[in-house]
């Protein structure tokens, strides 16, 4: 028998039966949906995550000083551990907030105190006017690099290099301004005002450098520029005797919390996927159920079509088509109503949500699979039926 | 074309064993007509199994054109069915959900024949039994007469050697019997070799050559057996039987 023959009979079958067929779908339907659903939300979540990590820069260590007891690390310090044991440029920040003002109107400002090193360490980008040069501070001169919403707050618009602001108690002349990254996520630039951090550290009395992000050549090298960064550090500041614990510092590094969000998200993706398989399992025992049901209801009709001539493959093909059938085309509602829902999900939950190729091709193969092995126990029953004793059945 | 040596087949009913054929040996030979008439459990429908390829033997030999099929295997018996022997069955046996055209066409599917062939000789058959006009119909829109006729088109339809005709009349009014077995001696007429199986001597009497069976072994040929002599002796045993029930 050819195949096109053995499908056109198997569908038949199925559509003279279409509540049955379609009740027996709705486990491989429910069971693809779930996993689909559950699998895409965590990916697009990961994605989502992993895109501000790496806003926030790769092969780059962040230093924070905790100790309130520590002593003075100066410029000098740091510029002496650029460019050795695998480091990079070293930014040094003072931090601060105060509010911008001018003309009555007011902006509140995150002040970031920096050398021009923090433009390639951050990879800051200015679209306007320039940003903060070494003679700015060796100067100290009082220049704003601003955030375009502080621009737009003070001034309407971005346009605004050479106007002037006033803000903690001095007034500022604007020679840059920031690219708008128009999120509200930490990482936004819009409301930071760089200044130099010769001019910070007069302004906010602040003379130690508590915080310092420093890059490191390559992501091959942030395991040695950590551990020269664990002895300068080390020297400079004593450690809390009594609790081991609490160094006085700590060193962020991008990268160690990316891997291991990536594989939290990984485990988690293969979890839920993993639970909503189950529903596909329960899926496929409908399926063989039904399966059975119905080489039982059709034992006469097995017992005709073996008198006058077919095969055992030929009835195993049948019925091995019909299961596989439901299971596939089951397989493809629920893709399909998975991709959907996605969609809808992502408009509202504000996330780059979608159905992946390899999560479909997953799914798919999946219920092709469903199908026969859970269909090729009733084909194979339906095929063994001796014909003699398939006739007589009423 | 069928031979038959000392073939036997026994069932274990309920802890009893049954010969259903008890060393029966018949010969029929290519293009005949041959009723084997027997009361219910006389082991005709056994017979008509094992001539039909769809039971086996315990004993004995069985030839089908010169060939000994005790030892095929189930594909070879399989291929057997299709291409060597029509069934005609009492209870009709078409598939429901297919009408009488797809119905027709079934055995030749499962030979891998082609579509335009197929339907072609699919209506041919349905021509020569006389249905034409009825093939797109399903069973359950047709006479008992004709849906018996629709499986006489799919029996010849593969032009087999041999037509089996398992108490083709049992469920038919006298008409359609009467149209039936017309029919099935048209095709003795053109060539088949037609093989009946009935317990009616009426419907026997159709055929050339008339076999009873009684306990899975033949007591009468007429081939061989004078049938006027044997139909006497059988009238008279039944007779004194009857007598002997009245006292």
């Amino acid at each position: 028998m050819k195949l096109t023959q053995a499908v056109k009979m198997a569908f038949s079958a199925i559509l003279s039966n279409k509540m049955r067929s379609f009740l027996t779908m709705l486990g491989i339907i429910i069971g693809v949906l779930s996993v689909t659903l559950l699998v895409g939300i965590v990916q697009g979540a990961t994605d989502s995550v992993t895109a501000q990590l790496q806003g926030l820069g790769g092969n780059k260590l962040m230093v924070s000083i905790t100790s309130p007891k520590a002593t003075y690390i100066t410029l000098e310090d740091l510029t002496n551990l650029q460019n050795k044991d695998g480091l990079g440029l070293i930014a040094p920040t003072i931090q601060g907030a105060d509010k911008a003002k001018v003309d009555g109107k007011i902006s509140a400002a995150s002040i970031s105190g920096v050398t021009d090193a923090a433009q390639i360490v951050d990879g800051i980008t200015v679209v306007n006017g320039r940003f903060i040069q070494q003679s700015d501070n060796q100067n100290r001169l009082n220049v704003a690099v601003v955030g375009a919403k502080i621009a737009k707050d003070l001034f309407g618009h971005t346009d605004v290099v050479g106007s002037s602001f006033t803000m903690l108690g001095r007034s500022f002349e604007i020679v840059g301004v920031l690219k708008e990254d128009g999120t509200t996520s930490m990482s936004s630039q819009d409301s930071t005002v760089y200044i130099p951090i010769s001019t910070a550290s007069r302004l906010m009395n602040q003379t130690s450098i508590r915080s310092f992000n420093a890059a490191t050549i390559s992501s091959g090298t942030v395991d040695q520029g950590k551990t020269a960064l664990e002895n300068f550090l080390g020297s400079k500041i004593k450690a809390s005797s009594d609790n081991s614990e609490d160094k006085g510092y700590t060193i962020f590094n991008m990268g160690d919390i990316l891997s291991a969000f990536d594989s939290i998200m990984g485990t988690m993706s293969l979890l839920l996927g993993g639970i909503a398989s189950i529903s596909l399992i329960v899926g496929g025992i409908g399926i063989m159920n039904i399966m059975l049901v119905s080489v039982t209801e059709r034992t006469r009709e097995i017992g005709i079509r073996k008198a006058i001539g077919a095969q055992h493959s030929d009835i195993l093909i049948q019925f091995l088509i019909e299961a596989v059938s439901i299971s596939i085309t089951g397989g493809l509602i629920g893709m399909l109503m998975g991709a959907g829902l996605l969609q809808v999900l992502s408009s509202i939950m504000d996330l780059q949500l979608h159905l992946s190729v390899s999560v479909s091709a997953l799914a798919l193969g999946f219920s092709l699979a469903i199908g026969v092995i859970f269909g090729i126990y009733p084909a194979n029953k339906a095929a063994k039926l001796k014909p003699i004793d398939a006739l007589r059945y009423e | 074309m069928i031979e038959l040596k000392k073939i036997s087949k026994t069932y274990i009913l309920g802890g009893d064993t049954v010969h259903a054929v008890d060393e029966l040996t018949l010969t029929i030979e290519e293009h005949e007509f041959v009723a084997i008439i027997g009361a219910s459990g006389s082991g005709k429908s056994t017979l008509m199994n094992i001539i039909g390829c769809l039971d086996t033997i315990d004993e004995g030999q069985y030839l089908l054109r010169g060939q000994d099929i005790s030892s095929y295997t189930d594909r070879q018996m399989s291929t057997l069915r299709n291409r060597e022997i029509g069934f005609v069955f009492q209870q009709f046996n078409l598939l429901q959900k297919l009408t009488a055209l797809e119905n027709v066409e079934l055995p030749l599917i499962y030979q891998g024949m082609g579509l335009s062939q197929r339907k072609k000789r699919s209506v041919e058959a349905l021509v020569r039994v006389g249905l034409e006009s009825r093939m797109h119909h399903r069973p359950n829109q047709l006479s008992g007469g004709q849906q018996q006729r629709v499986a006489i088109a799919r029996a010849i339809v593969t032009r087999p050697a041999l037509i089996l005709a398992d108490e083709p009349t049992g469920n038919l009014d006298s008409r359609s019997s009467k149209e039936i077995l017309e029919l099935l001696h048209e095709l003795y007429e053109a060539g088949n070799t037609v093989l009946l199986i009935t317990h009616d001597i009426h419907t026997a009497s159709e055929a050339k050559r008339r076999v009873r069976l009684v306990d899975g072994r033949i007591v009468m040929d007429s081939k061989y057996d004078d049938e006027a002599a044997y139909l006497a002796e059988e009238e008279r045993a039944e007779k004194m039987h009857r007598e002997a029930m009245k006292i």
